[in-house]
């Protein structure tokens, strides 16, 4: 009987700790939620047209999800599954970052050529920066000074001061970059490059090239490994590299930028996404359609779970 | 009951013997499988893509899908030896003085069989240690529970061995029970590819994998390696041992059996 109250309270808190992982499903025009104890799909959430870049406000009260072919930001309530609004975003809303302000999302619009800075809570349009060509890849540094836009054709890095909203640098990256992520306190920045298949590291203080990362998988076609999304684990001395049609994601030493291993995940993996202790990591693999679960501390996978068709991007809610 | 038992120690030290004398035995029955996982299963390392079939959670490479099979393998080629090495003692004689003891001659058989399945679970966990080594492993629990199914399994195709063994002359015919039995039985089973796979070429090539036994002893080692129990495959594993076991038992027995017409 002593223990009834233990059981209660565990059976209230359990609700309240179900961590999840959400997939935008680029070809079905929704989000497949996944439960991270479970590791199961519990629900399935209708958006706007290709669903892309996913990203929860910093209390996860709302998620910002890139709805691509319908051009704009639809904000969600995640309790719900019910759109509150939708952002003016440009055109083709491809990928997007949350500012540390939890205020302004800084957007790619893919076929304009330019990041459109959006404010969420006046819900109006800021700024319009132009870069290069088909924008996709966005980072900000944690100290929220700089953000990162990389151009797909132009095969460029555009630093943005985002004080002035102007460019203040322009680095060349390998062919087709498409996503960018600041790491050791902003002091370095890399750059994947899809086409060309390298990681590019730059030290962020004189934007110069630091490092180049290139792979190399066993049995696999050089052609083949196009390195997309990454992550680092929670004491960022490890890298995780989704190298898209090589079915594999790369493990990567940050600090002699040296490839340790490849995991094998499904076909054209994408974006990932840790759960909050980091222990597990999310990959998307679009031709498949399913999430591959990482063991990030095996570093081996444990579990494939089918979702919608073509999943691209991937966020936590804790 | 003591004879018994001291017969079946008998037979199981015979074997070990001969096991540990030939060396080159041993190490032949290595090489066999080493060479289709290091060399075949490497060609199609990425190449042939498995989607994910139980027990597998997730995408696995070829190398990995292969291991069961080449336990099989193992156990399918060591029973044939065995039933080899059978004939070449009804031929030299021993087995004759064997087969003349006072005990019933189906424990004499299953005495043998035990011997023969023992040598053959101990080369497969061999296999399994060198696959470790060169990186593909099984969950630590499947390394135990491997253990009822290889023995399982190890009997079924040493049974096989024997009720063929029954029916062989002389020890030249056994070229013919290699190019009849063996490869139909590996290649028609689902140790190289999956049902699956099988189904997309010819639905009839399916069919036979699929009530090929050697499928389900695959099938029966795939799931134990992850700690996982098919039912179906013990099942159908058991079954047919026990269908070769009672072959082998009426072709051994000299009032009734092949022997008789033979002689």
């Amino acid at each position: 009987m002593r223990l009834a109250p233990l059981f209660l309270s565990l059976s209230l808190a359990a609700p309240l700790a179900a961590e999840e992982i959400w997939v935008t499903n680029e070809k079905d025009d929704t989000i497949s939620v996944i439960d991270v104890a479970t590791l199961e799909v519990t629900r399935t959430i209708s958006t706007g047209e290709r669903p892309r870049g996913i990203t929860f406000s910093r209390d996860f009260s709302r998620v910002y999800i890139c709805a691509s072919d319908s051009d704009t930001v639809q904000v969600m309530d995640p309790e719900t599954g019910q759109i509150l609004f939708d952002l003016p975003s440009g055109e083709d809303p491809e990928q997007f970052v949350l500012h540390p302000d939890d205020r302004h999302l800084w957007i790619a619009n893919e076929d304009d050529a330019v990041t459109t800075v959006v404010d969420t809570q006046s819900r109006t349009v800021v700024a319009q920066i132009d870069v290069g060509i088909e924008p996709e890849g966005m980072a900000v540094s944690p100290d929220g000074r700089i953000v990162i836009t990389t151009s797909e054709t132009t095969n460029m890095a555009h630093w943005i001061d985002t004080e002035t909203h102007e460019l203040f640098a322009n680095t060349l990256v390998d062919a087709r970059p498409r996503h960018a992520e600041f790491l050791h306190d902003g002091a370095e920045l890399w750059v994947s490059s899809e086409i060309g298949g390298t990681v590019t590291v730059f030290d962020v203080a004189t934007q110069t090239e630091k490092a180049k990362i290139g792979f190399d998988i066993r049995g696999v076609h050089p052609d083949r490994v196009q390195p997309v999304g990454f992550e680092v684990t929670a004491d960022e001395k490890t890298a995780f590299v989704a190298l898209g049609p090589s079915n594999h994601v790369a493990v990567v030493d940050t600090a002699t930028y040296e490839v340790k291993e490849y995991i094998l995940v499904g076909r054209r993996v994408w974006h990932m996404a840790f759960n909050s202790d980091k222990s597990l990591l999310f990959t998307t693999n679009g031709v498949s359609g399913d999430v591959t679960v990482i063991d990030v501390a095996r570093r081996a996978p444990v579990k494939t779970i089918k979702v919608g068709r073509f999943p691209w991007g991937a966020a936590l809610r804790p | 009951m003591r004879h018994a038992f001291i017969t079946l120690n008998a037979i199981v030290l015979r074997e070990a013997q001969r096991f540990v004398r030939q060396r080159g035995r041993f190490v032949a029955a290595l090489v066999r499988p080493l060479i289709w996982l290091l060399v075949f299963a490497a060609g199609f390392r990425a190449a042939l893509g498995l989607s994910i079939a139980p027990p597998y959670q997730t995408y696995i490479t070829y190398e990995v899908y292969i291991v069961p099979g080449l336990c099989g393998m193992i156990l399918l080629f060591n029973g044939m030896q065995s039933s080899l090495s059978l004939v070449y003692d009804r031929e030299m004689g021993s087995m004759r003085l064997l087969l003349t003891a006072p005990l019933p001659r189906w424990w004499l058989l299953f005495c043998r069989l035990v011997a023969s399945t023992a040598i053959s679970i101990l080369q497969a966990y061999t296999f399994l240690a060198v696959a470790a080594a060169f990186g593909i492993r099984m969950p630590v629990v499947g390394y135990l529970a491997v253990l009822p199914a290889l023995a399982v399994a190890g009997i079924m195709l040493g049974a096989l061995g024997l009720a063929l063994s029954s029916l062989i002359k002389q020890l030249e015919n056994f070229a013919g029970v290699m190019n009849f039995v063996i490869f139909p039985m590996f290649f028609l089973s689902t140790a190289l590819y999956p049902l699956w796979k099988m189904a997309e070429s010819s639905t009839m090539l399916r069919d036979i994998c699929a009530v090929n036994p050697f499928t389900h002893a695959v099938e029966f080692i795939r799931f134990a390696l992850y700690g996982q129990f098919n039912g179906p495959a013990l099942g159908w594993t058991v079954v047919a041992g026990a269908i070769f076991f009672l072959l082998a038992v009426w072709g051994y027995d000299p009032a009734r059996g092949l022997l008789r017409r033979k002689s």
